[in-house]
């Protein structure tokens, strides 16, 4: 399985350079990048995990591509993703979501259904990834 | 008798009995200040021949007001002058014989607050076919910000639909399913996965796709979402079909939307064919329902397309967003349907931005100010394909959905093929652009780059490279200013 999530996910892996050249166009239009990560990549999961804060006032991409590499090291085994956010008036949201890492293995999704009266489905859709309990996914990552 | 609005002679008492010129009457004043509160529109007049366009203006501002076509002494028991709509200035159209352009002004007093139907019924009510004028055009209108505050707005809006789908940084991308009519449901929600599997956000249902014989609603909204619930399962992301609930009445329209809700969808789809207060009924809902709303825009062309008689789609876009839809379609420039770029541009501002600057050369007439109501998911939808992404962009920006029918189901390798093509197709222009790289120009070289490693680009790209609809527009901007667009 290959998750798609976030802009590029169509794309061939982003080198180091192009996730620099997608860091530069985030920092000129003012928007701070973040970086986050998960091992639970359920299209409903919102909120991954958080690496620190907001990287607010940076001017040049090598301050996150650092943080990406710390990130990719600690946790390589999860999915790590890049954000850019706009607080502008009118946006105060998210400009940019794309995957920085992404684990050797993707053991994707499965489709659970619910038989319901009418022939109406109650689907749900299961993350394979949290099959092993969450203290066993993160020694997973110890290396 | 016939009402001579010709007539240049001295007028009677604004009291005597009988027929008086409208502008003699208070409907045209060259010297009235619109007040920030008052609506204001602006018509393209084109009075019949020997009408003074003047009193063809007032006209416009009595018969949409509080005149009749004589004087009534019942008129005295009111503060008459306050309801009274005023047309405050006329201009001839540039470079067009006997068209003119009258700004009307009308009192907050004269509309109920939130009802769209009401503002309708007396802006666009009994004055466009009123005989002395041999056309009418409602071509702009200003909603005054205390009258925006009494509406609901768009049921999300454009940055909590992103929210929701968890999509950010690019367009959303579509299908309409094809063929619009014929298909049963299993065959259609095999469409609808096959889109959605390859890597489209949306599929959607066509406008008169209701509950038909060859398949009813309830048959395709089951198949449909099992589609759409295949595909999350298999790529991992939010995904959609606009389930429409257009149906004869409105009863029968929340029992489609309870179904569409009890499935799961993310969204459900009205036409524009349902009535103003339908559509208000069913933002209402949609808000209450965490549903997304689209709409289709279907019928509109029968009265936005001509240019001297009507009513222009900025107008009607300026409606749908009080109105509360959270998509509504509006254009392509490089598609099928009409869609000269100024005036699509202009579309386009009017549904996505906060404030909207007065702009003749998008056909714009007047400063909006939304005061922060959510901004309308442009759709453009028609005849485009994954050739065209970097035009697109370039035209159209990130917050619109791009929905491609026949360029995705029309792919020689299939659907989702299709569906592939012009997701990575998206997905390289949009990298190409935040790396700095001019789009027109190199867009072309972008795309046949990401082609070298999608094969269902490339075919794509074979198939379509040198599709373009290109006739001229009926509906253009009179001034023609040089937009960027």
């Amino acid at each position: 399985m290959y998750l798609r999530h976030g802009s590029f996910s169509y794309l061939p892996e982003l080198t180091d350079d192009e996730i620099a050249a997608q860091i530069r166009y985030a920092l000129l239009n003012g928007w701070p990048v973040s970086l986050e990560y998960t091992d639970d990549p359920h299209p409903r999961n919102v909120y991954w995990e958080m690496w620190g804060l907001p990287m607010f006032d940076l001017t040049e991409p090598d301050g996150v591509l650092r943080e990406i590499d710390e990130c990719r090291a600690t946790f390589p085994g999860h999915y790590i993703r890049m954000l850019a956010y706009d607080a502008k008036l009118g946006r105060q949201t998210i400009m940019m979501s794309f995957i920085v890492h992404r684990p050797a293995r993707e053991p994707g999704f499965r489709l659970d259904r619910g038989e319901g009266s009418n022939r109406t489905q109650r689907y749900s859709v299961y993350s394979y990834a949290t099959e092993t309990p969450s203290g066993d996914r993160y020694r997973r990552d110890v290396r | 008798m016939s009402i001579d609005l010709t007539s240049t002679g001295s007028e009677p008492a604004r009291w005597d009995p009988g027929v008086h010129s409208y502008a003699s009457m208070g409907y045209y004043n060259a010297d009235y200040r619109p007040k920030d509160t008052d609506v204001l529109a602006v018509f393209r007049v084109t009075p019949q021949p020997g009408v003074d366009p003047v009193e063809a203006a007032a006209a416009v501002a009595g018969e949409s007001s509080t005149a009749t076509w004589t004087v009534v002494w019942t008129d005295r028991l009111t503060a008459n002058e306050h309801y009274q709509a005023k047309c405050y200035r006329v201009d001839p159209v540039p470079g067009r014989e006997g068209e003119y352009l009258a700004y009307v002004a009308y009192d907050l007093d004269l509309f109920e607050e939130g009802s769209i139907a009401n503002l309708t019924s007396s802006v666009i009510g009994n004055v466009f076919g009123f005989k002395p004028l041999k056309a009418l055009r409602l071509e702009d209108m200003r909603i005054p910000v205390a009258y925006v505050k009494t509406f609901q707005g768009p049921a999300h809006g454009i940055v909590m639909e992103r929210e929701v789908l968890n999509k950010f940084g690019r367009p959303l991308l579509g299908a309409t399913i094809k063929p619009k009519l014929g298909l049963s449901a299993r065959n259609y929600g095999r469409v609808v996965y096959e889109a959605c599997r390859g890597g489209l956000d949306f599929t959607k249902d066509d406008e008169n796709i209701n509950s038909q014989p060859f398949m009813r609603w309830r048959d395709r909204y089951l198949y449909a979402m099992e589609g759409v619930n295949r595909a999350m399962a298999q790529t991992g992301e939010i995904k959609g079909h606009y389930l429409n609930i257009t149906a004869a009445t409105v009863e029968e329209m929340y029992e489609r939307a309870e179904f569409a809700k009890e499935l799961g969808s993310v969204i459900v789809m009205i036409d524009l064919t349902i009535g103003y207060s339908a559509m208000q009924s069913l933002a209402r809902w949609a808000r209450n329902n965490s549903m997304l709303l689209h709409l289709h825009r279907a019928g509109h062309s029968t009265y936005t397309r001509q240019k001297t008689h009507g009513v222009s789609f900025r107008v009607i876009a300026k409606w749908c967003r009080l109105i509360g839809v959270d998509h509504l379609h509006a254009g392509t420039v490089v598609g099928k349907l009409e869609g000269d770029p100024a005036t699509t541009r202009g579309f386009y501002d009017t549904l996505r931005l906060d404030h909207v600057p007065a702009n003749h050369g998008n056909g714009i007439y007047f400063e909006q100010d939304w005061v922060s109501m959510p901004g309308v998911m442009p759709v453009a939808s028609g005849g485009i394909h994954a050739g065209q992404m970097h035009q697109l962009v370039d035209l159209l920006g990130e917050d619109v959905i791009l929905q491609f029918g026949g360029g995705t189901i029309g792919h020689p390798l299939g659907i989702a093929a299709g569906a592939e093509a012009n997701r990575v197709a998206l997905e390289a222009v949009i990298k190409a652009r935040n790396e700095g790289r001019n789009l027109l120009k190199e867009g072309p070289d972008v795309l046949r780059g990401a082609a070298r490693y999608c094969r269902p680009l490339e075919v794509a790209l074979e198939t379509w490279g040198d599709v373009t609809f290109d006739y001229a527009a009926t509906d253009a901007p009179d001034v023609v200013a040089t937009a960027n667009f």
